[in-house]
């Protein structure tokens, strides 16, 4: 039975085995291959170095990224700033919640076409389309984590007379952050997805547009590298979100834990 | 005993009515005391009865239908800066994103002051309830009793004239409590502040107070006004097995079986 | 006190009716918004008609043939893509999640391609299946297979070595200890899987339709926005948002009433959120 906690370098050696086997079998399997729509891994490796480690490359993928992080913010701090109010008033929330349950169940990449309309084909119509598509569960869950505040607490600060900027620094916002950051951990795949889309559909720059630029020329090996820089973007974002979560959450990672045990 | 002269804290005729769509249901009819400065009073009673209303109502936290709460003086319209209450759910009433520091230091925070003289309390305060070295840690990393030692020693730094205690030891294991009620004794002599101390042991109210209010069951009223003749120092050792202690503990016992089976004093 | 407890149900109902009529009262606003902003000129009613305008469109559309198509279209694909999904993350979760070794060689592979946002695939179902339903099938099973995975992994863990070490003291076969310990474990986390999942079907599927073009409400959308018919496409926009919402609100009952019979879970739903 392997109840001691493995060394590190066995750890290490785990995670590692299936993603390298993986890895190695596609390399293998498509090395000799002729399919125009599978070309052997080490092309696509080659050409993905070539290409996204280039000027030209890197100029692909900053105006995504900086359309992503305007609209993104954006949602987050509207979505924040209206759910904390709303999620505070009962009235307000009962009036609310059926507009915005419907708003929020519109599916986000159906603004693309709506927002072209009013923002035509530029930086500003795909910051937006970001930003509508974002803002729901950033606004739900906000609403959701204001409205679960603890009573005891809240009474407690009451007694104490803290009240105004103080209480929202210090009570509100930690209070519900870990439901505020569920609603942000779901704005992000959304953001990522509206992001490519609104430049698959409409746009002169961008991952999205690139992409699909190159599945239109039959560029297979470009498409491929592509793909995979689009797949790290993601990973990458990813770890940059659990990595700030976990900074600022991570009172309430061992509250759970310590509540788990107990 | 001279510390009474002026009464801190007047309660009068209060009465609290809960009114929601489906019923109305009368928590406190007529409850009417007063407790001088530097006292500490015990209210005792049944469950039911009413008495985390009322603390609420003297906290300024709830409003009393009718009747007044009045502290030095000033009518109580909501919390007052010269108020601090402990609440018996610990857990839930420290901040868990703040450390064991941070939590005590908050409220003073609101209370504009140098941040030197700030500290200067956060320190005395969890040196008081004897805690050490806990500053950095969270709330949740402690022990119950540490973590209400905390709350204790947050309304200790806030200096009040006035602490309110509502069944702070009800959720603590029974040699924890004895160690927080010899505290709570300490700290009242030391602090020379009033005390008004809610709880359903009645042991506890005979070794805590100098005056136990026995509250009937709701509507609430207060059966009696018990004063406490016990000796000022007391152990819990010896002050629980004094003949006397027993007398007023039977006396109160019975007062609450009265209250349980619905008597009340007449005229109420 | 019968009468009492009548008068007592009857201001709870009242009570209950008071929120349908305050949230009816939202939806009401909302709508005299819409009708009002054009009208007055606050956005101009080409980009945005008014409320009155959408709906004649929107039960013009109902009447036509090409409306029910292409909603079924949306339907069929993501129901299809979002039952695989939920059948592949339950055989392939409790594969998994039974098996120490199993869950950590697979762990860091599924967190590597957990975050890979599934629009990255649209190139390569293109090439593969065009504008067919296979295509919007890819981007639905890849984004809806993951939040099953995750849940039901979550679920098998959860469940109490105690109880596992009674069943197989017992003498339970592999089939019986999934049946009768970890399954009802899983079921709940299962639930919150499904709920997510659903949603993420759906924005797929009508992602696939707007961005590939293939049949349903997501290209009815794209093609009457491109061809001027700006009525219609609101009424499309909100045919998908009510869809949506049938779906969510659908699946949050279904996970409800299994909840209701397990709420230590709570805690855990909503942290996977609102």
């Amino acid at each position: 039975m392997k109840n001691l906690l493995p060394p590190l370098p066995r750890r290490i050696a785990v995670a590692l085995v299936l993603p390298v086997t993986l890895i190695a079998a596609w390399w293998i399997t498509s090395a000799d291959s002729q399919s125009f729509y599978f070309p052997p891994l080490q092309m696509i490796l080659q050409t993905f170095g070539k290409l996204w480690f280039s000027p030209q490359g890197l100029s692909d993928v900053e105006p995504s990224l900086w359309r992503l992080s305007v609209g993104y913010v954006a949602a987050a701090f509207l979505g924040i700033a209206i759910g904390i109010p709303v999620g505070a008033s009962r009235n307000l929330r009962n009036v609310l919640e059926p507009v915005l349950e419907f708003l929020r169940a519109i599916p986000p990449p159906v603004l693309v076409p709506v927002l072209i309309l009013f923002a035509g084909l530029g930086n500003e119509m795909k910051a937006l389309v970001i930003l509508f598509g974002c803002i729901w569960p950033v606004l739900l869950n906000t609403v959701a984590g204001v409205r679960a505040l603890d009573e005891v607490l809240a009474e407690t600060v009451r007694s104490y007379r803290i009240g105004g900027l103080a209480r929202l620094w210090h009570f509100v916002l930690p209070g519900a952050s870990p439901q505020i950051f569920t609603g942000l951990r779901q704005s992000l795949s959304i953001g990522i997805i509206l992001m490519v889309i609104s430049e698959m559909y409409a746009a002169r720059d961008g991952i999205g547009f690139v992409l699909v630029q190159y599945q239109r020329t039959f560029a297979i090996p470009e498409m491929w590298s592509g793909i995979i820089m689009l797949g790290i973007i993601g990973i990458v974002l990813s770890l940059i979100f659990r990595a700030i979560e976990a900074w600022l959450l991570g009172w309430y990672h061992g509250l759970r834990q310590s509540q788990r045990a107990g | 005993m001279d510390r009474a002269v002026k009464p801190m804290l007047e309660v009068t005729g209060l009465r609290k009515v809960y009114e929601d769509a489906s019923r109305t249901v009368e928590a406190i009819r007529d409850v009417s005391f007063s407790v001088g400065e530097g006292e500490l009073v015990c209210i005792v009673g049944p469950s039911g009865a009413g008495k985390t209303t009322l603390l609420k109502c003297i906290a300024g936290l709830l409003a009393p239908t009718a009747g007044a709460v009045v502290v030095e003086g000033t009518p109580v319209i909501g919390p007052p800066p010269s108020m601090a209450v402990v609440f018996q759910e610990y857990g839930r009433s420290l901040f868990p994103w703040m450390s064991v520091h941070d939590n005590v230091a908050l409220p003073l925070k609101q209370k504009k002051m140098a941040a030197e003289r700030r500290e200067e309390l956060v320190r005395n305060a969890l040196a008081a309830v004897d805690l050490k070295g806990v500053d950095t840690a969270y709330p949740w990393q402690l022990s119950g009793g540490m973590q209400q030692r905390v709350a204790i020693a947050r309304a200790v730094a806030y200096e009040p004239h006035v602490l309110l205690m509502d069944e702070p030891f009800a959720a603590v294991d029974a040699q924890t409590r004895a160690d927080l009620e010899d505290l709570i004794r300490v700290l009242w002599h030391q602090l020379r502040v009033t005390v008004l101390f809610v709880t359903h042991d009645i042991d506890e109210s005979v070794y805590l107070g100098q005056r136990v209010l026995v509250m009937s069951h709701a509507p609430t009223v207060i059966m009696e006004d018990v004063i406490i003749d016990l000796p000022e120092e007391r152990t819990q050792l010896e002050t629980r097995s004094m003949a006397r202690f027993g007398e007023l503990r039977k006396h109160i016992y019975s007062q609450i079986q009265l209250a349980k089976q619905g008597w009340r004093p007449p005229s109420k | 006190m019968p009468a009492a407890q009548a008068i007592g149900v009857r201001a709870r109902l009242t009570a209950r009716t008071f929120i349908w009529l305050q949230g009816l009262a939202g939806l009401v606003g909302f709508a005299l918004l819409l009708e009002i902003v054009p009208r007055i000129g606050i956005v101009s009613p080409d980009y945005l008609p008014p409320f009155s305008a959408i709906m004649v469109a929107l039960f013009k559309e109902m009447t036509t043939a090409e409306f029910w198509t292409a909603l079924s279209d949306t339907l069929e694909a993501w129901a299809i893509g979002f039952v695989i999904s939920v059948v592949a993350g339950v055989t392939i979760g409790i594969a998994i999640g039974s098996s120490h070794l199993l869950r950590n060689l697979t762990h860091s592979t599924i967190e590597f391609l957990r975050p890979i946002p599934s629009v990255a695939l649209i190139p390569l179902a293109v090439l593969l299946f065009g504008s067919q339903i296979q295509s919007t099938l890819v981007l639905v099973v890849y984004a809806s297979f993951w939040p099953v995975l995750i849940q039901v992994l979550y679920g098998v863990q959860d469940v109490d070595p105690v109880a596992r070490e009674t069943a197989r003291s017992y003498g339970l076969g592999t089939w019986a200890q999934i049946r009768y310990v970890t399954w009802p474990t899983t079921l709940p986390y299962l639930m919150t899987g499904i709920r997510l999942a659903a949603a993420v079907a759906l924005i797929l599927a009508i992602t696939s339709e707007v961005a590939i073009d293939t049949q349903g409400l997501g290209k009815e959308i794209s093609d009457t926005e491109s061809g001027g018919a700006v009525a219609i496409m609101y009424a499309y926009v909100i045919v998908a948002g009510i869809i949506g919402v049938i779906v969510n609100l659908g699946a949050r009952a279904l996970e409800r009433r299994v909840l209701a019979w397990h709420p230590s879970v709570r805690l855990d739903a909503a942290e996977a959120g609102a």
